[in-house]
């Protein structure tokens, strides 16, 4: 009675024969250059380049920095997603518009938006500084606010579609059954767009790690409070070429890993 | 048990839905009505998935649509169960069928005994770990019904509930649906293209045709006596009336129509229903196999799609149940039968091709 | 920095081919390529309107970069006549492919002066007043010029900075404090010149400690190796020196 979900013995159709050509330059674009810098790389002295503490202090500091900016994107980003979705005002269209600007915005220029706003001389940060004698750039809280910025579209968008896919039949059913607007949000809408937001939390993880922009603008860039690892990258290639090749790697490596732990997971949902 | 009182008006661009429908408590109300006619809209204002132009819901002694009131889906007690299953992926069956009660505060234990039970009353209680994708779609079906009755609703709307089920599972739920509906009185509306639904499950029918009601009454009596084309088409099968017995059906005039019929009680009042398509026509008494033959005179002939319909009257001194049958024969049939309007032919069924149902 | 050199060489093809028309009383159409530190952009503009009024039918152009960046660009082969470095290690990259005609000359010193927010609210005065707490100073990060600098200069004086921000260039490191987030950064002196009122300069006898020098040469195998000379000349020499000592360079 079950069906089978394997797709082994699926014959299927097969692929036009010329779309292998661009296919293949497309991948060699992306996988090429990873090789060059591995070929560039000096293998011998890459622990003690991989081991000092500045590296370490930058690695720790990306993780830490992008899981929290990643969890902010899913709180914020998410109910953001479900209102585009699903809300019925008017002025979404321009609402989401806006929402994709960081996409398009060089990432320098986000980082001199949130400074003109957050700065100590900006719109909000002014005030900020005067009431709560707090400022906010050079802190790790900047390096946050900054990646979140720029990756929030990228969960926004993969939620929305997976809510847009989904659609509102099944919240109907749960409707019929009584269940309240937010319970069948939390027990059936949430659920149902579970691969969605991990997918859209891993492109957001993703992108919070190679943040630089933004962040160099926003956060300066100082060991252990805001210098992440793709500041580490452009501030070593300054002096010291392979020890700026040592973190690329390193950067390849952990993004890498990111991906393949949690992308299939994300494709493959709950089913 | 709350019974359902209801006068809409919808007005779309392309047409509009005027309707006055009320179900007893404890009554099943068939609507019958072509693709378009305003079906789905009426159960969606039922549900409170739809807002109507004009008009109120009546649900027992509160008002749920109209008067400036619009109780939210969620508050009615209106349960859905619609053509597609729709069963939550994420959750098993037993999670899917408490899903209800556990929405409305029920505890856990307690919501999980309810559905193993309704479970057990659909036949499916040791599908309880499945999710939806290790089901066969009767089976979802099943456990789609268990899941709309699981929060008690006042009023269970079935919208085509068999309609995407295949020929095999169909039977099967059907009397399932009369058994959980129908038998333990709970007050439904159903939405159907099937003559054989309304006759099994439903009390009394409405049809509905470009957006208002033209027949209404019993089941039995306005599938029998079709008033509208759609009616009489959607009747389009054969239909005789009687009681059950070990063999099939017993005519009131004492006559067997031999049958299948899925566990009734001799006695209990039934029909024998097959497809015209099923009938084979001779020019005299045929011998061998068929248990079902009786004698006709032929009273119209139609042309029927590819087939032609012959349409069948009683013989003097023969039973009158056979007024109205109708046999679908190829064209080079009725050329070799020589048939004519008032000639007597002989119609034959196999007692294969006969369904018994309880009825009325 | 890659687009310039782009144009750069798009100008030269272009200037290649209207070389094509009949030879008139008119000199030739030529242009001289000179990679120069992104530091020198506002006094080599002007010494090369300079150049171009002295020298009827040529053009200048420029690839304004970080210095090691265009160190790198010469060093893979970039078409330069004329190479302006702000510092002689980067300088070296360039002497060490054996890519000069002659030996580097110094044509200009640069120092360290603190940049403070306009009006100096904190009343910064000396070197040392930088390590105050509850100051947010920032610094250029040690890998880069204008960083060794100030560590060579803390080293001296034996005051150590605690900086909130180590930045990856000096036009970020003045950004900061012309937008008020820091209280006061170590830059050149030339940079709080070029900023006008948006900071205002301290200067410090400490920043003698570490001064940068500007080195110039001629590349090897310049295309317009004669107008490079020319180019080199009119830097090193009177004008050049009063055009750079107006906008902050030391020039000997």
């Amino acid at each position: 009675m079950t069906r089978s979900r394997s797709h082994t013995h699926e014959t299927g159709v097969a692929l036009p024969a010329l779309l292998w050509v661009p296919a293949g330059f497309a991948f060699a674009l992306i996988a090429l250059p990873v090789v060059g810098l591995a070929v560039r790389a000096d293998w011998l002295r890459l622990p003690e380049l991989l081991l000092s503490t500045s590296a370490l202090d930058a690695l720790r500091l990306s993780l830490e920095t992008a899981a929290i900016s990643t969890t902010l994107c899913i709180l914020l980003g998410g109910p953001l997603a479900t209102v585009l979705a699903r809300g019925r005002l008017g002025g979404l269209r321009l609402l989401r518009s806006v929402v994709l600007l960081p996409l398009v915005l060089p990432p320098v220029v986000g980082g001199l938006a949130l400074l003109f706003l957050l700065g100590r001389t900006g719109l909000l940060g002014r005030g900020i500084d005067v009431w709560f004698g707090v400022t906010i750039p050079f802190t790790t809280a900047a390096v946050v606010l900054a990646q979140t910025f720029v990756a929030l579209p990228f969960l926004v968008v993969s939620m929305e579609g997976a809510l847009r896919t989904a659609g509102q039949r099944y919240e109907a059913v749960a409707a019929t059954l009584g269940a309240s607007p937010s319970y069948a949000f939390r027990r059936v809408t949430v659920p149902l767009v579970l691969p969605g937001l991990a997918s859209g939390a891993v492109l957001a993880f993703a992108r919070c790690l190679g943040e630089f922009g933004a962040t160099i603008a926003f956060a300066g860039s100082l060991q252990g409070t805001t210098r992440t690892l793709p500041l580490l990258v452009y501030l070593e290639r300054e002096s010291d070429v392979d020890a700026a090749v040592a973190l690329s790697l390193l950067l390849v490596v952990v993004a890498v890993v990111v991906i393949a732990v949690a992308r299939p997971r994300g494709v493959e949902g709950l089913r | 048990m709350s019974g359902l009182a209801a006068r809409i008006v919808v007005r779309r661009p392309s047409f509009t839905l005027e309707v006055d429908v009320a179900a007893q408590p404890g009554e099943v109300l068939a609507v019958l009505g072509p693709n378009g006619a305003g079906k789905s809209t009426l159960l969606g204002v039922l549900a409170g998935l739809l807002r109507p132009d004009d008009g109120t819901v009546r649900l027992g002694d509160r008002i749920v649509t109209g008067d400036g009131v619009h109780v939210p889906p969620h508050r009615r007690g209106v349960g859905l169960l619609a053509q597609q299953a729709m069963l939550f992926p994420h959750l098993t069956a037993l999670a899917n069928v408490a899903f209800g009660p556990r929405a409305q505060g029920v505890a856990r234990q307690e919501a999980e005994e309810r559905a193993r039970e309704l479970l057990a009353a659909v036949d499916v209680a040791e599908l309880a770990d499945r999710r939806p994708a290790q089901m066969s779609g009767g089976q979802q079906q099943r456990v789609a019904l268990a899941r709309a009755l699981a929060p008690g609703p006042e009023l269970l709307l079935l919208d085509e509930p068999l309609a995407a089920l295949d020929v095999d599972s169909a039977p099967a739920m059907r009397s399932l649906l009369r058994r959980v509906v129908k038998d333990r009185k709970q007050t439904a509306v159903l939405v159907t293209h099937s003559a054989l639904d309304a006759l099994v499950l439903a009390d009394r029918v409405v049809v509905l045709t470009g957006g208002s009601v033209v027949e209404s009454g019993p089941a039995r009596e306005v599938l029998a006596r079709p008033r509208s084309p759609f009616t009489a088409r959607i009747a389009g099968l054969d239909l005789v009336p009687g009681e059950a017995c070990a063999d099939g059906l017993r005519t009131a005039d004492g006559l067997v129509v031999a049958g299948l019929s899925a566990g009734l009680r001799d006695g209990e009042s039934a029909v024998a229903v097959f497809p015209p398509s099923a009938v084979a026509v001779y020019n005299s008494r045929p011998e061998g196999s068929p248990r079902n033959v009786v004698p006709v005179r032929l009273a119209a002939i139609e042309p029927h799609g590819d087939v032609v319909r012959l349409r069948a009257a009683a013989v003097a001194g023969g039973p009158a149940w056979v007024d109205g049958l109708a046999a679908d024969v190829t064209p080079a049939a009725v050329a070799d039968l020589g048939a004519e309007p008032g000639v007597e032919l002989w119609f034959a069924v196999k007692a294969t091709e006969v369904q018994v149902h309880a009825a009325g | 920095m890659k687009v310039r050199a782009l144009i750069a060489g798009a100008l030269l093809l272009t200037a290649g081919c209207a070389s094509a028309p009949p030879a008139t009383s008119q000199p030739d159409p030529r242009t001289v390529t000179v990679f120069a530190a992104a530091s020198l952009k506002d006094t080599f503009t002007e010494l090369g309107k300079r150049f171009e009024t002295d020298h009827p039918g040529v053009t200048v152009t420029f690839n304004f970069a970080g210095s090691s960046d265009l160190a790198q660009q010469i060093v893979n082969g970039a078409p330069a006549d004329v190479f302006a470095a702000a510092s002689d290690a980067t300088m070296k990259t360039v002497t060490d492919a054996s890519l000069t005609t002659a030996a580097p000359t110094i044509f200009a010193t640069n120092v360290l002066q603190i940049a403070t927010v306009p009006g100096n609210p904190k009343g910064i005065a000396a070197f040392a007043d930088l390590a105050k707490p509850g100051l947010k100073v920032v610094v250029c990060a040690p890998q880069v010029p204008c960083g060794a600098a100030a560590e060579k200069i803390e080293k001296a004086t034996g005051v150590t900075l605690t900086p909130v921000s180590e930045e990856p260039d000096v036009k970020s490191t003045l950004g900061k404090v012309a937008s008020g987030d820091a209280d006061a950064g170590l830059v050149y002196v030339t940079d709080v010149a070029a900023a006008k009122d948006t900071v205002q300069g301290v200067p410090f006898p400490d920043a003698a400690q570490a001064t940068t020098n500007y080195p110039i040469a001629v590349v090897k195998n310049a295309p317009q190796a004669e107008l490079a000379a020319s180019f080199q000349q009119l830097v090193t020499g009177e004008d050049g020196k009063k055009v750079l000592g107006a906008a902050g360079f030391g020039t000997t």
